[in-house]
């Protein structure tokens, strides 16, 4: 029990996260979470501005289930499959947390200084928060996909349009961490 | 009951990024700092992983639960929007450190406040949906 309740290695979820996505395609579906947006989209009633969200949102639903099942995860493996959420980060990654003026550092899975009630509540943290989340969803659709469409499922089919987008993750991501951040924070 | 499938598969993906620590917003921190190999090396076995897994389903014209042959379709051909679209999903996956599959999974493990994120995704996947025909693509 002690090998489940210590955080998992890299050698143990990366093969996983490939046997789920196995799993889905032997179910006749595929490995793609951001179309899960898009779906819900369609389902709050935004078929009637434009065609983008005319979708069948019925030959979704195996995806939309695939969701419910990944929040219902995350609440087992955080109640009952973990012992302690501290995150051992690298020392230099919590010294240039702590320059940003983060003093909460990896007691939990996300950081006080942008989660808690502190920043949420405040217009900028609040704008931060509906902002990243803009972002990722307006770049995700933009792009056709997310880490789970391009970088899992479309390099795994040796995609070069998927390359091309995980290059585009990672130049956003680069530009945010260590130019973006410093400033907004 | 056709769909309890999806639902255990749900729960095991949501069980795997909390355990892996995928989740977290610092992993993503310290992975576009390049001081640690954990995202690297998940991402990188899935991919190795998979490529292998995609070629061995394509060889033995693999069929699905209900006898469909498993097939894989090409992405367009084209760079402008997947640079461009890739580099907007990357800028908000490094301030709120979770992408759409991760969001949810946090939602499960008590973070509520992931739910302002959720929002500004499905109204950033809207906006594209009503801008889409203005975009170059």
């Amino acid at each position: 029990m002690e090998i489940i309740y210590a955080p998992w290695a890299w050698y143990i979820a990366g093969p996983a996260i490939a046997f789920v996505m196995f799993l889905l395609l032997y179910f006749g579906g595929n490995f793609g979470m951001s179309s899960n947006l898009r779906t819900m989209c369609t389902l709050a009633g935004a078929d009637k501005y434009t065609d983008f969200f005319k979708v069948d949102w019925k030959a979704q639903r195996w995806n939309l289930i695939f969701v419910v099942g990944a929040v219902i995860g995350g609440f087992i493996a955080a109640n009952y499959l973990s012992a302690n959420t501290a995150i051992h980060l690298n020392a230099a990654t919590t010294e240039s947390l702590k320059e940003l003026g983060f003093d909460t550092i990896s007691e939990g899975y996300l950081p006080d200084e942008i989660f808690g009630p502190d920043s949420i509540f405040s217009i900028k943290g609040f704008f931060i928060l509906i902002g990243g989340g803009f972002l990722v969803g307006f770049g995700a659709r933009y792009a056709g996909g997310c880490t789970s469409g391009h970088a899992i499922s479309g390099l795994s089919n040796l995609q070069i349009p998927s390359l091309i987008a995980v290059v585009g993750f990672f130049i956003g991501g680069l530009i945010m961490t260590h130019f973006l951040i410093p400033i907004i924070f | 009951m056709k769909y309890i499938k999806f639902l255990l598969t749900g729960i095991l993906f949501g069980i795997i990024m909390t355990k892996a620590e995928i989740i977290s917003w610092y992993r993503i921190y310290e992975m576009f700092r390049f001081e640690s190999f954990h995202m690297y090396g998940v991402i990188g076995t899935a991919v190795i992983i998979g490529i292998f897994m995609v070629q061995v389903v394509k060889r033995v014209q693999m069929q699905d639960i209900k006898g469909k042959r498993i097939s894989f379709y090409p992405k367009n051909k084209s760079v402008t929007r997947y640079l461009l679209g890739g580099i907007i999903f990357g800028l908000g996956w490094a301030l709120v450190g979770a992408c759409p599959g991760p969001m949810f999974v946090l939602l499960g493990y008590g973070y509520y406040p992931i739910l302002i994120v959720v929002l500004g995704a499905l109204i950033g996947t809207f906006v594209y949906g009503m801008l889409r025909s203005k975009l170059p693509h």
